[in-house]
């Protein structure tokens, strides 16, 4: 139940959400919610290719068909230089096809009408012919060097995209080949799609009196997208305005900008009309950012008790027609070298290759810090194997090699510097409360009776908040982030902060950080974020980066405006600015504790009654690097039974115990652990995007891409252990990912560890029942 | 095509196309933007609504078929004595996060206590299962659907508790 | 997304359908709970120019036991029949079928007569239906007519009914004895089509034999299919666990399934198989009681 918004020392509580009103009175405002006078309607016409030449583009029917204003073909582009746009990745991606389509449900042409319905009708009668080509599906063929070159437009005549490694080849190889165990696995994360239940949209207004373009969008970046929008357009950047409204979920598919984004500018521009576009769901899964994708290789060199010496992994990431991965620009594979995750490597290297596909573009970061999930998800899946082949219980072969809470900060093989940790700590409290020896106990029993019950563990490590600006940057920005706080003569704040919450919380839990800091209420803080022309510049939302940076931020914005709240204590209390203490709620002067000054009173004073000489007013504006990334981890147990005639694995039971340094607003925390895990369990059981020979995709809408509902998701359950974070401004490092990053390993373990008498070692996700059923076939269970 | 229907206890007479659906009538002609689109496969239960008491997906009906029919979205869920205790226990238990499948939620939810008052874990589970959530994993939602269950049946605590006071206050309806 | 244009109709009485079928004929389709038409409306796969929506027919609601059967008037919503408390003893399949169509939304919408009609393969009221040797009643020009469930499938997506004719209603037999039904569905996720699906009709007569036998097999090929090698053999005999274990091995060979997302052709069967096992001693435990098997 959730905690009163009007209590003092807020932090750490669990302060119901002052977001939720609007909500759940149905008053949100999301982007398809944005009525503008006189807007228009967008539709794409879409390629039912995967891989074609584009003959000819004829719009004429459609231009003449009831309520059409225009429609906007790649040759129209090209004429403007706009047929092309960079992407995040360095990369640059096609806005409306020319010459030819690289992916099925590529953008080929815009029509803009009076109505959705007119605009949708128009599309189907712009006349598209098309000369198909062989499409090229899977990654590791692509890269094969008599495969045919689908990205004519560069120099380099291949399909690789790009070849990044981190670690030491030469030490890890020399450790490779002394070791008295190696044990090598395959494992495919598969093509998975953030799916927010808000699909994305735009609306594009342009005032050619004013020549200003308001760009209503649901976005996770709106500043960043602001900046790429004016480099690509040339329009001035204080011309453009980002609105990022109420938004229905992110999880990464609303950092990237889309074709139809630059299609609804374009036409605004063109018409001087607001222009909305409305992508449908079967938009979104075929043709917005993908994630995951890696089909990798690990190898763990170790001693015969399970101590590990060294790690060894090759990966092959398909990123579809367009590199359009999210990631840091001097991060091509992200943050996957994190991939030697708990364990205490003393030396690894770890390779990436990146192969085009006639798919659509992508490799962005689904609810992780850009390729930290991949990265979890294959160490606990190998450590797994590693256990089973020393014959080393998993969670004594974990705590053998966990990297012990007296080496943080900890220097990793690949070069990371973990900031804090207490592995041990964490998962003794997850095998107690989950009663681990009685569950062992229970499924020897079972075994012996032939029944299939299995335990899977993963002890992730995560590393979030990019981050310091030495290191990350998108596109040459720097990945700080900020916070901007202004006290009202009544004491009533308005914090502005540089991300973009979309569901997790930030109108609270920010609020909850600068009321801390200020000694005032949640209910006394007003936050807002996601419009350009009020809120400081920053990175936005996503790789768990909003606690760490703005948070950060937050905090540090509101320990600037309390060193000028204290010398106007100081000048009201009458007494030396040294002798003037802070209580947490009140200034007070040393020794005289009965008389004492709140925030209050000296926002008050501060525009009515400064010191002489002080400048008036009571507000702050932070910009926050960061000094380090946070590495928040987590103990996960997930307990699962086989239903040996169908193959159906249920989740009988799943603990989370997370450690995501000092927690803000626990029931916030709570909540955002149930969601990812929930994600986690989808991508584990029922997700995947395949595609048939052709390219075909075959799991465009929620018919074939599943998102589970109430009935299909266990029951969670949930703990924590806190090991803050020592540079952190309040010691929290961030926790919207963590279950997403950290329980596909436990599942899939679970799975293994039941199937383990029979000999499997690996199960590649989605498990659906029928592939159970084969393994059980295949050892002959199931006759 | 001419239609009159009830919307949330007041009579609408509207003239729409037929190819026109209910959600989109709700959202566009009448600015009831409570109800959300989230798919097109009827699949995500974002645009739930009660037509005649029963709870529907306004997507995967036509505006024309309401003529005549009493129908509920969430923006009707609200009374003259404040938020209906599901609205608050909502807020309460933090049954939604990013809020896009909230009104939907909350209308089978409605709906479940409605013909089946004191739901057990299974049957909220089972009640809601054609309501797709991605941000809650959905433990709050059923806990919230079981507190609202528990106000309802006037079990819940007698003393309410600090947030649901200030629910109450800022629950006054503004028109 | 938005269907295309098109005309829509609202009779209100059964004649007054009938004509209009009669008039538009391939141009027109009958809209009744919608929950699949809509759906491939709006994806643009369907187009009809005119709608012919039967939702304002009385006459197609409700249901009745009349002459030997349950009559089920075709707008019967899915939910109306998962909560008919009085049909639970005597019809006990239809509550357990309906229960699994989709999600309850969807139920409150949909229909028993259009779901039918849609013939999509993995319909659970088809493999009800046949496992219930049902009759599908139509109307059209030529007047009222039954098609036993054996021929009312044609082919994926297409029945017996002509264009012009609208089913009317599903009559079940009244079953002659002590009745259970068992309706067994696997699915990648809740509300989803079936991977495979099987339902069991039991009727035991009053020396413990089974008076009555039906198999219902949907997902397992471009219709829903009947496994009457399932059915002849279990005739006359008791509900042992050796008939039990005869019986599942026979359902599968009645199902045609193919290779696909949801799985392999060898898995479907093997499913069917463990269904008709599980399905069938769950029924043999509730008509004969613990103990009594064996």
């Amino acid at each position: 139940m959730a905690k009163s918004q009007t209590e003092l020392r807020p932090l750490g509580k669990s302060v119901g959400r002052k977001e939720d009103p609007r909500f759940i009175r149905g008053m949100g405002r999301y982007i398809d919610d944005i009525v503008l006078p006189g807007m228009l309607y967008m539709s794409l016409v879409r390629s039912p290719y995967a891989h074609a030449r584009i003959k000819h583009v004829d719009p004429s029917a459609a231009l003449e068909a009831p309520g059409v204003k225009l429609v906007i073909t790649g040759e129209d582009l090209a004429a403007m230089d706009l047929a092309w746009m960079p992407t995040m990745a360095g990369d640059k991606q096609m806005v409306l096809a020319t010459g030819k389509v690289l992916y099925q449900y590529q953008e080929v042409a815009a029509v803009i009408a009076e109505s959705r319905e007119q605009a949708e009708d128009a599309a189907q009668l712009v006349d598209v012919e098309y000369e198909p080509l062989p499409a090229v599906v899977d990654p590791i063929q692509s890269l094969d060097p008599d495969a045919p070159v689908l990205r004519e437009d560069r120099e380099k005549k291949s399909n690789h995209i790009f070849h990044w490694e981190a670690g030491d080849k030469e030490a890890t190889e020399e450790l490779f080949r002394n070791a008295p165990v190696v044990v090598k696995q395959n494992v495919r994360f598969p093509r998975v799609h953030p799916s927010p239940l808000e699909p994305c949209g735009c609306v594009a207004d342009y005032q050619s009196s004013t020549g200003k373009l308001t760009w209503y969008v649901t976005s996770q970046a709106p500043h960043a997208h602001r900046t790429v929008l004016s480099m690509v357009s040339g329009l001035p950047e204080h011309q453009i305005r980002v609105i990022s409204p109420d938004v229905g979920g992110g999880f990464g598919n609303k950092v990237p900008v889309y074709p139809g984004y630059v299609c609804a500018i374009v036409a605004s521009l063109k018409l001087g009309r607001p222009v909305k576009w409305i992508e449908s769901r079967t938009e979104n899964i075929s043709s917005t950012g993908f994630a995951r994708d890696y089909h990798m290789t690990a190898e763990i060199a170790a001693e015969e008790d399970g101590r590990v010496l060294a790690l060894r992994v090759k990966t092959i990431a398909d990123h579809g027609a367009f590199d359009a991965a999210a990631d840091p620009s001097k991060f091509p594979a992200g943050l996957f070298s994190i991939v030697t995750g708990s364990y205490d490597f003393k030396e690894s290297f770890v390779e990436v290759d990146g192969a085009y596909t006639n798919k659509a573009p992508g490799g962005i970061a689904y609810r992780c810090s850009f390729r930290v999930t991949e990265a979890a998800y294959l160490i606990e899946r190998v450590m797994d194997v590693l256990a089973r082949r020393v014959g080393v219980d998993p969670a004594e072969l974990r705590k053998r090699d966990f990297i012990r809470k007296e080496q943080f900060p900890y220097q990793s093989p690949t070069g990371w510097t973990y900031d804090s940790g207490d592995y041990e700590k964490t998962l003794d409290l997850a095998l107690e409360k989950i009663g681990y020896e009685e569950l062992r106990k229970e499924q020897a029993e079972k075994r012996a009776r032939g029944e299939l019950m299995g335990i899977g563990i993963s002890t992730f490590t995560e590393v979030v908040g990019a981050g310091p600006s030495h290191t990350f940057d998108i596109m040459g920005i720097k990945m700080f982030d900020s916070a901007q706080i202004r006290l009202h003569p009544t004491g009533k704040v308005l914090a502005r902060l540089g991300v973009r919450h979309q569901g997790q919380g930030h109108e609270t839990t920010f609020a909850q950080i600068i009321a801390e800091e200020l000694g005032l209420s949640t209910e006394d803080v007003l936050i807002e974020e996601g419009d350009t022309d009020t809120a400081p510049y920053g990175l936005g939302t996503y790789a768990s980066r909003s606690t760490p940076t703005a948070g950060g931020a937050a905090a540090l914005c509101g320990r600037r405006i309390r060193d000028k709240a204290k010398k106007i204590a100081s000048h009201l209390l009458e007494a030396g600015e040294d002798d003037v203490v802070w209580d947490g709620v009140s200034f007070s002067a040393k020794g005289l504790p009965d008389k004492s000054v709140t925030m209050k009173d000296i926002a008050f004073a501060a525009y009515t009654n400064v010191p002489e000489g002080m400048e008036p007013g009571l507000e702050a504006t932070y910009y926050y690097d960061p000094p380090n990334l946070t590495f928040p981890h987590g103990a996960y147990i997930a307990v699962v039974d086989i239903d040996k005639g169908t193959g159906a694995v249920k989740v009988r039971r799943f603990l989370a115990v997370d450690d995501c340094g000092n927690v803000i607003n626990p029931m916030i925390v709570d909540g955002q652990v149930h969601g990812g895990l929930t994600e986690g369990f989808a991508i584990a059981f029922m997700q995947d995007i395949p595609f048939d020979e052709d390219g075909n995709c075959l799991a465009p809408n929620w018919m074939d891409y599943l998102v589970p509902t109430a009935l299909d998701t266990p029951h969670w359950e949930t703990d924590r252990t806190v090991t803050p974070s020592p540079h952190h401004p309040i010691g929290a490092k961030g926790v919207g990912e963590s279950p997403n990053v950290g329980s596909p390993a436990a599942f899939v373990n679970a799975v293994v560890d039941a199937l383990a008498p029979l000999g499997v070692e690996h199960i590649d996700m989605p498990i659906f029942p029928w592939k159970v059923w084969e393994v059980l076939r295949e050892h002959g269970v199931n006759k | 095509m001419k239609i009159q229907l009830r919307i949330n206890g007041r009579t609408k007479e509207s003239d729409v196309e037929p190819r026109k659906l209910l959600a989109y009538y709700l959202r566009e002609d009448l600015g009831l933007t409570g109800t959300h689109i989230g798919c097109d496969t009827t699949n995500c239960g974002a645009c739930t609504v009660l037509l005649d008491g029963k709870a529907v997906k306004s997507c995967t009906v036509l505006a024309v078929q309401a003529d005549g029919c009493d129908v509920m979205t969430v923006e009707g869920l609200e009374g003259e004595d404040g938020l209906h205790p599901l609205q608050t226990a909502f807020w309460e238990e933090h049954g939604l996060q990013c809020g896009y499948c909230t009104p939907g939620v909350l209308m089978s939810g409605y709906a479940l206590l409605q013909s089946n008052p004191q739901p057990s874990e299974a049957e909220i589970r089972s009640g809601i299962s054609g309501n797709v959530c991605r941000c809650t994993g959905y433990v709050n939602i059923v806990k919230a659907i079981r507190s609202a269950s528990a106000k309802l049946a006037g079990a819940a605590d007698d003393t309410p508790s600090e947030s649901a006071k200030e629910v109450a206050a800022s629950g006054k309806k503004s028109d | 997304m938005f269907p295309n244009s098109f005309e829509y109709m609202a009779p209100t009485t059964l004649a007054e359908a009938v004509e209009l079928m009669q008039r538009h004929e391939y141009d027109a389709k009958v809209l009744s709970g919608g929950q699949s038409l809509l759906p491939m409306m709006k994806l643009r796969m369907a187009a009809p120019p005119i709608l012919i929506d039967i939702n304002s027919i009385d006459e197609l609601r409700g249901w009745k036991e009349e002459s030997g059967f349950l009559r089920i008037g075709a707008l019967t919503r899915h939910s109306e029949l998962e909560n008919a408390v009085e049909l639970r003893d005597r019809y006990p399949l239809l509550a357990e079928t309906a229960v699994w169509i989709a999600d309850p939304l969807v139920r409150n919408r949909g229909t028993i007569g259009g779901s039918l009609a849609h013939a999509d393969p993995a319909s659970d009221w088809g493999a009800a239906m046949l496992a219930l040797h049902a009759r599908v009643e139509g109307i059209g020009s030529g007047g009222e007519r039954q098609i036993p469930m054996d021929d009312f499938f044609v082919d994926t997506f297409t029945t017996a009914l002509e264009e012009t004719e609208i089913a009317t209603a599903v009559l079940v037999p009244k079953p002659a004895g002590r009745t259970a039904g068992r309706y067994l569905k696997i699915e990648r996720k809740a509300g989803d089509f079936a991977i495979a699906g099987l339902a069991i009709h039991v009727v035991l007569a009053s020396d413990g034999t089974v008076a009555e036998a039906g198999f219902g097999i949907c997902a397992c090929g471009p219709v829903p299919l009947r496994g009457k090698r399932a059915e002849e053999y279990l005739l006359g005999k008791k509900l042992t666990p050796e008939t039990i274990d005869d019986v599942s091995r026979m359902v599968p060979e009645d199902a045609d399934p193919e290779d696909d997302l949801r799985g392999s052709a060898a898995y479907k069967r093997d499913v069917l198989r463990v269904f008709a096992e599980r399905g069938l001693s769950d029924i043999a435990k509730e008509l004969q009681g613990e103990g009594v098997v064996g």
